[in-house]
């Protein structure tokens, strides 16, 4: 069985980073991981704010090309693995709507046909932190460990892995990024930021509401000691990383919070060489921290 | 439907202020203005029925993380929505705001999907150009639309230059030096990026459209 990889339009640019580095670490797992060949783009936030039915097609296209090309794993269904919150999100709720909404259903059948597609339902929509935690394990990726990190770390999750579908870990207070934080050697930092929404766009449009929302979230982090924020989301790390000296300039602040993909880190502690982990690719770069120092 | 005209008022001198008379027939609005299909009709659009058993408890605007910014809470946009205040609504910069983190979705004892009705609401502002002139938002969405409708894929270089064409053209300075870091970190390029099958996609998207037609 193959976990088929949909990378989505951002960790193929500004994510380049999380990409890098989930193959990487995958690969040093021995997880097999492939991409999806011509998927296209969730809809993300935008697209669904002008036509929310071909937004469902847009994810359903993805979802019947993943049927085809995926081989199933042992409960029958094709692994999806998609990386970006947004994607995975857009991808879960697609299917809540195909399955719980007879009109939209008809729609985008009606659209998959005319272009030759199917889709069966038969894909289970997977993030890698779930995949890494639940399927590989943390025993597994203990024995792995050849560097261990002695870092705080913020455990960021971000709103769309655990909302509005929670399918891995629990709504308001998730805990699979911090244990794995933990099996590293890490220690994560009890705070109330886990799932606050970053604003997302909103760092590109109203900014000012966008720097608060990241403010909010790097003082907090800061506050609790943490050293290093780690992200599992394309957009959150964007705009909590490439934004943070408008967020200093317009909040009088002075962080330096090197904000990092949990799979760079963990891929740190693997012993994986940190140019095949995008580390040179971060604009506040990492400090390895070492244990009891 | 036509919006309340306010009755003219005079000065009576320098200085003089408008009397409070005028100020609060400004805000007034009739009922017979109201649209009062509009709940329905959103309640349908956003598969939420259920907006109706909305009971005013504010958690929705308690826990919504930008709830400060907007002109009027969400908690106010459903009596509003409810109530057939729809250009109020539709003109609102809430709608925008919503950055899709769903906290008042999972947070609404009575299981509104508030989250889908911002979403539907943005849907009919972008249909109806009824939002504020040159607000970045619905214009990122509709440049956003654009480029994957006709690409598959999003590219962010196109998406900046858009949104800057049509917001201000000073907006593409202030992310000069983000772009030329992003660039030389090697995490945006400068091509466009899409599917190899733009058929297939465009048959897809064509055949929802024909659909929806049909349904309305």
């Amino acid at each position: 069985m193959k976990y088929l990889y949909y990378p989505g339009c951002s960790l193929k640019s500004t994510g380049k980073p999380y990409e890098e580095s989930l193959k990487a670490v995958f690969a040093a797992l021995n997880v097999p991981l492939e991409e999806l060949k011509d998927w296209n783009c969730c809809g993300a936030t935008a697209y669904m704010a002008v036509d929310e039915v071909k937004s469902f097609a847009l994810s359903a296209r993805n979802l019947a090309l993943a049927e085809k090309q995926g081989e199933p794993a042992a409960n029958g269904h094709v692994q999806f693995v998609a990386p970006c919150s947004a994607c995975y999100a857009l991808s879960l709720k697609t299917q809540h709507y195909l399955d719980e909404n007879e009109d939209i259903r008809k729609m985008v059948e009606r659209g998959l046909k005319e272009a030759s597609l199917t889709y069966e339902g038969k894909v289970d929509v997977r993030h890698p932190l779930d995949v890494l935690v639940n399927d590989v394990g943390l025993e597994k990726i203990k024995e792995a460990v050849k560097s261990p990190l002695g870092n705080k770390v913020a455990c960021y999750y971000g709103c769309q892995i655990v909302r509005p579908y929670a399918t891995f870990d629990d709504q308001a207070r998730p805990t699979s990024l911090d244990k794995l934080m933990e099996a590293i050697g890490a220690t994560p930092v009890e705070w109330a930021m886990k799932t606050r929404c970053c604003g997302g766009t909103l760092v590109g449009t109203i900014r000012e509401v966008g720097f608060r929302l990241n403010y909010l979230i790097l003082k907090e982090a800061e506050r609790k000691g943490a050293d290093t924020l780690a992200t599992t989301c394309p957009l959150c790390q964007f705009g909590l990383e490439c934004f943070q000296p408008d967020v200093n300039k317009s909040w009088q602040a002075n962080f330096h919070t090197p904000v990092v993909y949990f799979t760079q880190l963990l891929g740190l502690a693997l012993g994986i060489p940190e140019k095949k982990l995008g580390m040179q690719r971060l604009f506040v770069p990492y400090k390895k921290a070492q244990i009891g120092g | 439907m036509k919006s309340p005209t306010p009755a003219p008022y005079s000065y009576s001198g320098a200085g003089a202020r408008p009397s409070l008379l005028y100020e609060v027939r400004k805000v007034l609005k009739y009922q017979s203005e109201l649209n009062p299909e509009f709940g329905k009709d959103v309640a349908q659009k956003a598969h939420g029925e259920n907006l109706f058993e909305c009971i005013q408890c504010g958690t929705c605007s308690g826990t919504c993380p930008v709830s400060h910014y907007m002109d009027y809470t969400p908690r106010r946009i459903i009596a509003m929505v409810r109530s057939g205040f729809e250009e109020e609504v539709l003109a609102s910069s809430t709608i925008w705001l919503c950055a899709s983190c769903y906290q008042c979705t999972v947070d609404c004892p009575q299981q509104i999907k508030i989250t889908d009705i911002m979403y539907a609401l943005k849907q009919k502002a972008i249909a109806r150009h009824l939002y504020p002139s040159k607000f970045p938002i619905p214009i990122m969405a509709e440049e956003f639309y654009k480029n994957v409708a006709k690409n598959g894929r999003n590219s962010e270089g196109t998406l900046m230059i858009n949104m800057a064409r049509r917001t201000s053209i000073f907006n593409l300075f202030k992310y000069t030096r983000l772009g030329m870091k992003l660039f030389t970190t090697g995490r945006m390029a400068l091509s466009e990026e899409g599917v190899e099958n733009k058929a297939q996609l465009r048959t897809l998207l064509r055949g929802v459209e024909k659909a929806e037609e049909e349904a309305r």
